[in-house]
């Protein structure tokens, strides 16, 4: 008790925290699920590489298109490769896809809808119409427009990804924004003889960044599975590269004939991801907004 | 709230606002298709090197990439080659498939009738499946079907759309051999009906060729039934949500004090007010069911827009590509703007203040 | 002493499931209207008044449930009744208005349609006559031009003129007995007034019995033969218009009469009332749910309460109330 004593303030927010975190834990118990499972792919896409059973591209043409077995837990592709150690090894390349482009959409979204938020006029205007104009698209076609102009790249996936979810950051930025250019708190500041550019990047950015922050774990689902569909009809990605789109993609053909598990298991990792950053979007908006709880 | 007391209006005054309210909304539809044109030019213009090179093709000689660059009018400044782009558009023309040699406007329009008929029956599935799911579950709360409906809202928004589309076929297919292999819009040894439509279930009905109808629709099951379970998450989630609000609304309760009976409580005093939430989420689902059509043209090799582009892309023909994009984005415009009007008809502030 | 009433609440309680515990709405309420005759059941927002009626009208929200008591309807217990007969008594024995006439009307059907919609359902009227008598029902409220108004929307109308709409919804199918739930709140202070003496004219007309919901005693006063004063879920004190106002027994009763601004003499003696409502939720609330707030607090206070039957003429939930003043038999006894 002496110890928390020495630092009262920083003690009763952080065990505030914690224990904010333990009851929404606590009241549900899915957001913990999740959280493991998220741990779960990053391990994977971390250590990945290291401890897969098999080299994921290296092909044995005597053991192609086998069932999963003990040997191949996933079974085995049409040139012999592991299905485990592809689906795990691509854990990384598809982490880090969506990781990519949520946080460059995080940086060009968040800076525009807060810039449009708090200078209004012709900056408003015009971060407005680039998000009505790429909101009057079918977001997925814009992204295969991007990537087949630009070029059949990664990067390019990561950069068009971020594109298609711009609006949506322009805009909350925008609002978090122009409600608090408005608050006590940023009214003072000015008042105080702060610039703007200082109360910009001290009072407003502070406030409008957790927001962004959660709507990026809601929106890594939509980002991986945008990704893996633009590699799924072929873009970016190439073969060999183990990535879950373009696994889905190679193994649908023997769908048909039977053989499952070359599309399956790539699939199902892509739906387990998807499902667990949902699921942890969720939770998280539930910590830091228990208002919108649905 | 409005003025106090404005005067009811007769049926002819209604027709006014209703006219009054369609043109406003297709005035807000013109900035969209001026930044949807914007947009696909200068995706054209970003091509990585020389789109002269690019367009000629990978043999062409020299003297042919100046010919293309003069044919395409890339010599001239950017703002007169937008000029030639949208009088091009004007005229209908798309510019030309590199790998076909035909108008991709021409191929385009024969192409889209098996896109929109597979969206829409998609669509149909699943707003018939959704709606009343979505219903039951908020006028019967924690119920086993609100437990069902919350747990199509979270995991369906997870499911890959190629993902549950390869699934369907094998189990469909290849265990219970209850579908036909997945292999585009119709079996082999039927002829497709004379056209009308181009939508075969219909085109099938008019030519009175109910053989051909019950090929197609069994080719349609698979692939529609991808695109329905995609949507179903959305819609059935707003469905609930706003039926919950709507049935604890103030409005209800005076229908319930009132001795309506059921019925009359649920469908035409709630459920018409719970629309309309309902049909603002449609815009974004077709924004995301456009994109997932492409993706389940390519599972199952159907012969619509979507894998005419796809095929356009892997080959580095861009005119198709382009043409497709806008192709898509001035139907997501339009569907906007009637998703606006239906709006309109059902809630009459939206008619009135036009 | 009266004839066979119109509405009979007995020991009606309810309670309300919460993410935090049962919230005990109602404990014990019991009141009884006689055939023609306006009630007025006044108290503070959250004594339970517009529970007691939705418990009364079977249109509780979904937590809501209730618990114990009758409501007699005739022959009818509502709260005991098939959904097929509550829908029977519903708009056509029992009919109701409330507060907030805007928000409380369909916004997106005309509003001649919203009574046509109650005639068509309680079988007196044709499909193809409803609109026609529906228009007659706009009239008879008071509305102007209502062939006109009848196509109207409700966003299209004053807060005043929904709430006749509102009035001529409820009276569509002549029932006996009206509930009024804050009727006037939300509108302007002559609207108010029109809107009561509309409602009071069609009952007499109609020879309807009115339950008068209100937070404010000195217009009960004007506008009923009888109050009931809720406080907390509980029926604190139930008397004749004239007796109460004359001779308030209930500490409660007395300081809402002290607190009104048409008794007081001068904004001095205007009282406030100490404390605020009781946390329902809480697992040990008092027998009386006013004596943590009360100056007449007595060490009795601390057994049940002593209760009454309904049709005393004046009944009082204190075990140490205000002396009687007039010749008046306490009503006071143990039960």
């Amino acid at each position: 008790m002496t110890d928390l004593a020495a630092s009262p303030r920083q003690e009763s927010s952080l065990t505030a925290l914690v224990r904010h975190s333990r009851y929404v834990l606590g009241e549900n118990p899915v957001t913990g699920f999740a959280f493991a499972l998220f741990v779960l792919i990053v391990l994977a896409a971390v250590f990945g590489p290291h401890i897969v059973p098999y080299d994921p591209l290296a092909s044995d043409t005597s053991e192609a298109l086998k069932p999963p077995s003990l040997q191949h837990w996933f079974g085995t592709d049409q040139l012999g490769r592991d299905v485990f150690s592809r689906v795990v090894v691509a854990t990384r390349l598809d982490f880090f896809i969506a990781v990519a482009s949520v946080a460059l959409v995080f940086l060009m979204g968040g800076l525009a809808g807060v810039a449009a938020g708090f200078f209004g006029g012709w900056t408003d205007r015009i971060v407005g119409r680039i998000a009505d104009t790429i909101m009057a698209f079918p977001l997925f076609v814009l992204a295969m427009g991007i990537v087949a102009a630009l070029g059949n790249t990664v990067q390019n996936i990561v950069l068009a990804t971020a594109i298609v979810n711009f609006p949506l950051y322009a805009r909350i930025a925008r609002a978090e924004a122009n409600i608090r250019r408005e608050a006590g708190f940023v009214e003072a500041a000015r008042l105080s003889g702060n610039s703007d550019w200082r109360i910009l990047t001290f009072q407003i950015l502070p406030n409008v960044f957790p927001i962004l922050v959660v709507q990026m774990s809601l929106t890594m689902g939509y980002a991986i599975l945008n990704a893996a569909g633009l590699s799924f009809i072929g873009l970016g990605v190439r073969p060999p590269t183990p990535e879950w789109g373009i696994m889905v993609a190679e193994g649908a053909q023997f769908i048909v004939s039977g053989e499952w598990w070359n599309a399956f298991f790539p699939g199902a990792a892509l739906m387990v991801a998807v499902f667990c950053f949902n699921l942890l979007g969720d939770g998280l908006r539930d910590m830091v907004d228990p208002r919108r709880r649905t | 709230m409005g003025g106090p007391d404005r005067p009811g209006h007769d049926d002819h005054n209604e027709r006014r606002e209703m006219l009054t309210m369609i043109v406003k909304r297709l005035a807000m539809a013109i900035p969209s298709l001026i930044g949807v044109v914007v947009v696909t030019f200068l995706l054209t213009r970003a091509l990585p090197g020389d789109p002269a090179v690019y367009f000629a093709g990978p043999a062409a000689t020299p003297q042919a990439i100046q010919q293309v660059r003069v044919n395409l009018g890339l010599d001239k400044p950017l703002i007169e080659q937008f000029g030639r782009y949208v009088v091009d558009l004007a005229h209908g023309n798309l510019g030309t498939s590199l790998t076909t040699g035909q108008p991709v406007a021409t191929e385009l329009r024969n192409r889209l009738p098996a896109s929109a008929e597979l969206t829409l029956l998609g669509l149909i599935v699943s707003i018939v499946i959704a709606v009343p799911l979505g219903i039951v579950a908020a006028t019967k709360p924690n119920s086993l079907i609100d437990q069902a409906c919350r747990v199509i809202s979270t995991a369906g928004v997870s499911l890959p759309v190629f993902f549950t589309g390869l699934i369907l076929v094998y189990v469909f297919y290849y265990l219970l051999g209850w579908a036909p292999a997945p292999l585009g819009r119709l079996d082999v040894f039927y002829t497709e009906p004379p056209h009308v439509t181009g939508f075969y279930l219909i085109d099938s009905l008019i030519a009175g060729d109910p053989g051909t109808f019950m090929a197609s629709l069994k080719q349609l099951i698979l692939p529609a039934l991808t695109l329905a379970i995609f949507s179903l998450a959305p819609i059935t989630r707003m469905t609930r949500a706003s039926m919950l609000a709507v049935l604890s609304s103030d409005f209800v309760r005076t229908a319930r004090a009132s001795g309506l009976s059921a019925y009359t409580v649920i469908i035409t005093y709630a459920f018409r007010n719970a629309m309309l939430p309902v049909i603002t989420t449609l815009g974004m689902v077709f924004s995301f069911l456009l994109g997932a059509n492409v993706l389940v043209e390519k599972v199952f090799a159907w012969p619509g827009i979507g894998s005419y582009a796809v095929e356009a892309l892997l080959a580095s023909d861009f005119a198709p590509v382009q043409g497709f994009v806008l192709t898509m984005a001035v139907m997501y415009v339009m569907l906007n703007l009637l998703i606006d009007i239906l709006y309109g008809l059902i809630d009459p502030r939206v008619r009135l203040e036009a | 002493m009266t004839p066979a009433p119109a509405l009979s609440v007995e020991g009606l309680s309810v309670e309300f499931r919460t993410r935090s515990g049962a919230v005990r709405a109602l404990e014990n309420v019991s009141f009884r209207v006689a055939k023609g005759e306006t009630v007025a059941l006044v108290g503070e927002s959250g004594s339970g008044k517009s529970v007691t009626a939705y418990a009364v009208m079977g249109i509780l929200d979904p937590a809501g449930r209730v618990t114990a008591g009758r409501a007699m309807l005739g022959d009818l217990d509502l709260l005991a009744a098939t959904p097929k007969e509550l829908a029977n008594v519903r708009g056509r024995k029992i009919a109701m208005i409330f507060q907030n006439p805007r928000t409380a009307l369909n916004p997106i059907r005309p509003v001649g349609r919203q009574i046509a919609d109650v005639l068509i359902c309680h079988g007196n009227v044709s499909r193809r006559a409803a609109p026609a008598q529906a228009v007659e029902m706009l009239r008879a409220v008071g509305i102007t031009d209502p062939a006109r108004r009848a196509k109207a929307y409700p966003f299209e109308m004053s807060g005043g003129m929904c709430q006749r709409v509102m009035i001529a919804i409820a009276l569509a199918a002549k029932p006996t007995l009206l509930i009024a739930d804050e009727p006037t709140t939300g509108l302007d202070v002559t609207t108010q007034a029109v809107i009561m003496d509309l409602i009071n004219d069609l009952a007499k007309e109609l020879g309807m019995a009115t339950i008068f919901i209100t937070h404010d005693l000195a217009l009960a006063g004007q506008r009923s033969a009888r109050i009931v004063v809720m406080h907390a879920g509980h029926v604190v004190e139930n008397a004749p218009t004239a007796d109460l106002f004359a001779n308030p027994r209930h500490p409660y009763t007395a300081e809402l009469i002290a607190a009104t601004p048409d008794s007081a003499a001068s904004l001095d003696e205007l009282a406030a009332i100490a404390g605020s409502l009781p946390d329902l939720r809480r697992a040990d609330l008092p027998p009386c749910r006013y004596s943590e707030r009360c100056p007449r607090k007595i060490a009795a206070c601390a057994q049940p309460l002593p209760l009454a039957a309904p049709d005393a003429a004046h009944f009082v939930a204190c075990w140490n109330p205000l002396p009687a003043q007039v010749v008046v038999a306490p009503t006071v006894s143990a039960a």
